[in-house]
């Protein structure tokens, strides 16, 4: 099964982009708590790059496809034509030293890390895609 | 979106957080918190048992306070997260960096 989405790069969009998540993994038997984890990825990396790749630019906009196949792999790409950051290739911060900073930045993509098996970003012609994959329990 | 009440109650400062704190509203949540330390108080109580998401952003305003809260002597305890919402405090080991009660009951005990 494949879903997709596409909407304008606003932070407002966001809301948006968690429900569609939310929706399709309904569909297939997930539990609430595994859900909810990969709807918070998924708007972790679109914030991301809505934020920092289109500086919230509603005239722009990101992709995001949802793959479910028998093999019970769940594959999350966001697709966009601006340079991806590489978050597989991200060092995660110490949680102490982000305290210490005081920043209130900077956690995001080490949820994504955290809750994802795997995160790759391909570079293709006219676009880039952000693959992030999980395996998991249907039912 | 997300709204915050502030209300006085006794020698505490009860912040009730309701709605989602995600990268677009965010900044709700950190004014909030910002005002009620302006005014003066040092203890506080973060109601969320009607938070019903939270995204790094969110996270991102709650541990950016917590050398701040050391420096000044402030105590903040947060109380009622949803199942969800623990989970995610949990992912980051940020249950072991905030105080993190069930209960406004529990909540007030610790507060002292």
């Amino acid at each position: 099964m494949k879903y997709s989405y596409k909407v304008p790069c606003t932070k407002e969009k966001l809301r948006d982009i968690r429900s569609f998540v939310k929706e399709v993994l309904d569909k297939h038997g997930i539990s609430e708590v595994d859900v909810s984890t990969l709807v918070l990825a998924i708007d972790e990396v679109c914030a991301n790059v809505i934020i920092h790749g289109h500086s919230c630019n509603p005239k722009d906009s990101i992709e995001l496809e949802i793959k479910i196949d028998k093999s019970q792999t769940l594959e999350f790409d966001i697709i966009d034509t601006v340079e991806l950051f590489d978050i597989a290739a991200y060092q995660e911060p110490q949680i102490e030293d982000v305290v210490k900073q005081q920043k209130k930045g900077g956690i995001g993509l080490i949820l994504v890390k955290r809750i994802m098996d795997d995160i790759e970003i391909i570079r293709l012609p006219k676009k880039n895609i952000c693959r992030l994959t999980k395996k998991i329990q249907l039912t | 979106m997300v709204d915050v009440k502030r209300i006085q109650e006794g020698n505490y400062e009860l912040l009730t957080v309701v709605g989602d704190v995600d990268a677009s509203s965010s900044i709700e949540l950190d004014t909030a918190i910002e005002e009620a330390i302006e005014s003066g108080g040092k203890k506080f109580l973060i109601d969320c048992s009607s938070l019903d998401y939270i995204s790094s952003a969110g996270l991102g305003v709650f541990m950016s306070y917590i050398e701040e809260f050391r420096k000044r002597d402030i105590t903040m305890i947060i109380y009622g997260l949803n199942e969800k919402v623990a989970n995610v405090f949990e992912i980051l080991g940020l249950d072991q960096l905030l105080t993190i009660k069930q209960t406004k009951e529990e909540a007030k005990a610790a507060l002292g």
